[in-house]
């Protein structure tokens, strides 16, 4: 017999058409893996009862161990255990030198590859290969727990994390065989857990104190979209410093001269398991027995928090920092969520609350916040809620333009807005009777087409012949929530229509999206330039056609030899400027074909103007 | 007609209705949809509808449709563990055969 879960009213589905769907935490140091399950979502254990898995992968002779099994592993055989790949994860080689303090593991610097490759007993490997051997795990741990194959899952990132970071994470989960609904950023995560996704706005501060790490990030909501206003921090603050201040609060009581590692080892397990017993109780008792020393020592909520207080003051300077950057006072903000273990010391709440000037939410554990955000946004995109309850986090890399007269790229959807979205513009024609336009659509941040990635071509047919500038032609663009985009465009007053479905990001690497965006700063100038030259070309060639048209109608009729021959003189001019000048002179020689025609304009208006008037008398004009 | 449920399923779906912070009880029911012919349905109730019954069982009120009622007349629904996987079982009297899966059954 099947075991069965309570859908929400209506959503019941056939045997076997349920979509399972999980939210993974993929931490620096702990990866949790979380469900939704009759309307509730939790962290899942595994068989010994353990809801967080060790990110530390084992690589022995002929298996490897992801886990308990590996941290265990981790003393005495360091370079083939690896653990914190999250911090190369997506960075080059070039990247790792900052880094080499932080692991220990030894580069092949032999391989030719931008992607960073550990020497292990099993070949080298790489972070993404690492991260995939986690994801897999949990992974399996969920689908042993559904009796279900996953339909797909929702991995939670760092908000700071480049496209690289985050192709790399993609990367990992498809090696690891599964389907990414969406990367979700951690601070989002953890404000869906607390259901503040499903107020129309506010300002959300996320503050995440972990074990060695800290992170605070400023979220604007609006109209359920999660914006990320500013993020900071510290990337070596955390729970273990406040064991540090314990340790050295031991050292000094005791007055231990001779420190030896085994010893100062067992402080340090003595001082961390002090915090945990101060987040419930007012005291705790210190007992150390080595060789011959036997220390019992008391440590009260007040000492510790004397011990921490400097801690906790450099993370609400850090708090104050992303506030200015985020251009806010502390008083705009709304909620303040907390994540991380070290956020159950009641110092760290009561201060954070002071400084905020709100109660911290704190109900869900700290450590499993992120993955139920996850699993409850899992298990939206999964399509097992009601559609209006979709969440809509996703943004475009990078902007979406259509080429313009003169190879110019006009921007369309601006990079960075959130998916799905649909833009609209409405372009003309350029000459008179034009029956066709191409639409050529393209992707950057640059201002010439040419310099822009190009996605397709298409072409509208069908617009009934007008003069130049008459048809409105409305240009749509689409991205949906996959990130599949269409593009519509439509004569309005005689609506003919052409259409095609094109997928933006098809081929471009995260490397050509970064340095498509570092061009567009570096040539900003250039480019401006360029832009200002083809415009002045457009309006040209525009001048020229208009001219060329009038003097070929009544040019001879209206005008002597000579006001003919200038007007022809100032548009050739003009011709050759074209190919020739400057965004300046091109400027000048368009004015001065305007002026040397003034007066032709003028007559010619008298002449249309009699030309409608002509064998008709006063009672017939309609005014 | 009746339909029960267990101490230990009504004490789960009490939470569940909690958690979720609405809801007025259970739906158990029936759809003529998987491999053998019949499958059940469990869902939370916000409203009831025209010729639901409502059973009080442990507290927990279960709300069935007439249709359904028929073929879950005596029904027991328990909750249980199956190693890491948790959820809820029927014990149902009419059903003669079930497939393998045990999500749908013949009558």
């Amino acid at each position: 017999m099947a075991l069965l879960q309570i859908s929400e009213p209506g959503q019941s589905t056939a045997p076997h058409q349920r979509n399972y769907a999980a939210g993974i935490d993929l931490g620096t140091t702990n990866s949790l893996v979380a469900v939704k399950r009759s309307g509730q979502a939790e962290t899942l254990p595994d068989e010994e009862g353990h809801h967080l898995l060790p990110s530390i992968v084992h690589y022995a002779e002929n298996e490897i161990l992801v886990g308990h099994p590996a941290q265990v592993l981790q003393a005495f055989d360091p370079l083939n255990t690896l653990s914190s790949v999250k911090r190369i994860m997506g960075r080059g080689v070039a990247d790792l030198k900052s880094l080499d303090d932080v692991l220990p593991y030894q580069f092949d610097a032999a391989v030719d590859s931008t992607v960073p490759r550990i020497k292990t007993r099993s070949g080298n490997v790489s972070a993404v290969e690492v991260s995939a051997q986690i994801l897999q795990q949990l992974a399996a741990r969920a689908e042993q727990t559904l009796g279900e194959d996953l339909s797909g899952v929702v991995i939670t990132v760092p908000a700071y994390f480049d496209d690289a970071q985050r192709q790399a994470t993609r990367d990992a989960a498809r090696l690891a065989g599964l389907n990414v609904y969406r990367l979700l950023n951690e601070p989002t995560a953890a404000a869906v857990a607390y259901g503040l996704d499903q107020n129309p706005d506010g300002v959300i501060a996320i503050y995440d104190l972990g074990g060695g790490t800290f992170d605070i990030s400023i979220l604007n909501l609006n109209k359920g979209v999660f914006e990320v206003l500013a993020t900071g921090g510290d990337s070596s603050l955390g729970g273990d410093d406040m064991d540090h201040a314990i340790a050295e609060w031991i050292v000094a009581q005791a007055d231990i001269g001779n420190m030896e590692p085994v010893l100062m080892r067992r402080i340090l397990i003595a001082a961390r398991k002090a915090k945990e017993d101060l987040t419930q109780d007012d005291s705790s008792e210190i007992l150390i027995k080595h060789d011959d020393l036997d220390l019992t020592l008391s440590l009260t909520r007040d000492q510790f928090d004397q011990l921490i207080e400097d801690l906790v003051n450099k993370t609400l300077m850090s708090c104050r920092r992303v506030l200015r950057d985020a251009r806010l006072d502390k008083t705009q903000i709304t909620n303040v969520v907390m994540v991380g273990g070290s956020t159950r010391v009641p110092l760290v709440v009561n201060k954070v609350g002071e400084f905020f000037g709100c109660t911290p939410l704190t109900d869900l554990d700290p450590d499993r916040v992120v993955a139920i955000g996850a699993a409850i946004q899992a298990d939206v995109l999964a399509g097992n809620k009601p559609e209006q309850d979709i969440l809509l986090l996703d943004v475009l890399p990078l902007s979406l333009c259509i080429e313009t007269m003169g190879g110019l790229s006009e921007k369309i959807i601006a990079r960075n807005s959130p998916i799905p979205v649909a833009r609209a513009q409405e372009f003309t024609t350029f000459k008179d009777g034009q029956t066709a336009m191409a639409i050529h659509v393209v992707q950057g941040e640059r201002e010439l087409v040419s310099d822009c990635r190009s996605l397709a071509h298409f072409e509208l047919r069908g617009i009934p012949p007008m003069t130049a500038g008459a048809a409105r032609i409305r240009v749509t663009y689409q991205v949906d929530a996959d990130g599949l985009m269409s593009v519509l465009a439509e004569e309005l007053s005689s609506g003919v229509k052409a259409d095609i479905v094109i997928k933006p990001s098809y081929g471009l690497t995260d490397n050509e999206i970064e340095s498509m965006l570092r061009d567009s700063m570096e040539y900003a100038k250039e480019d401006i330039q360029a832009r200002m030259l083809a415009e002045q070309q457009v309006e040209a060639r525009r001048v020229i056609e208009a001219i060329d048209s009038a003097l070929e109608q009544d040019g001879h009729d209206l005008l002597d030899d000579q006001e003919y021959a200038e007007i022809e003189q100032a548009r050739d001019h003009l011709q050759q400027l074209i190919e020739t000048g400057n965004a300046d002179n091109l400027k000048q020689a368009i004015k001065q074909v305007e002026t040397v025609s003034e007066s032709y304009v003028e007559k010619r208006m008298n002449a249309s103007v009699q030309k409608v008037l002509a064998g008709k008398n006063i009672d017939q004009v309609e005014v | 007609m009746s339909i029960s449920l267990t101490e230990v399923a009504a004490d789960r779906v009490r939470a569940f209705l909690d958690n979720r912070g609405k809801g007025i009880g259970l739906r158990i029911g029936i759809k003529t949809t998987g491999c053998s012919g019949m499958a059940y349905v469990l869902e939370f109730v916000d409203e009831l509808e025209e010729g639901d019954e409502v059973f009080e069982s442990q507290g927990v009120k279960v709300i069935v449709d007439p249709k359904s009622l028929i073929y879950l007349d005596g029904t027991e629904v328990d909750f249980g563990k199956e190693g890491l996987n948790e959820g809820f079982k029927f014990t149902n009297p009419n059903a003669k055969d079930e497939c393998g899966c045990g999500e749908s059954f013949t009558v």
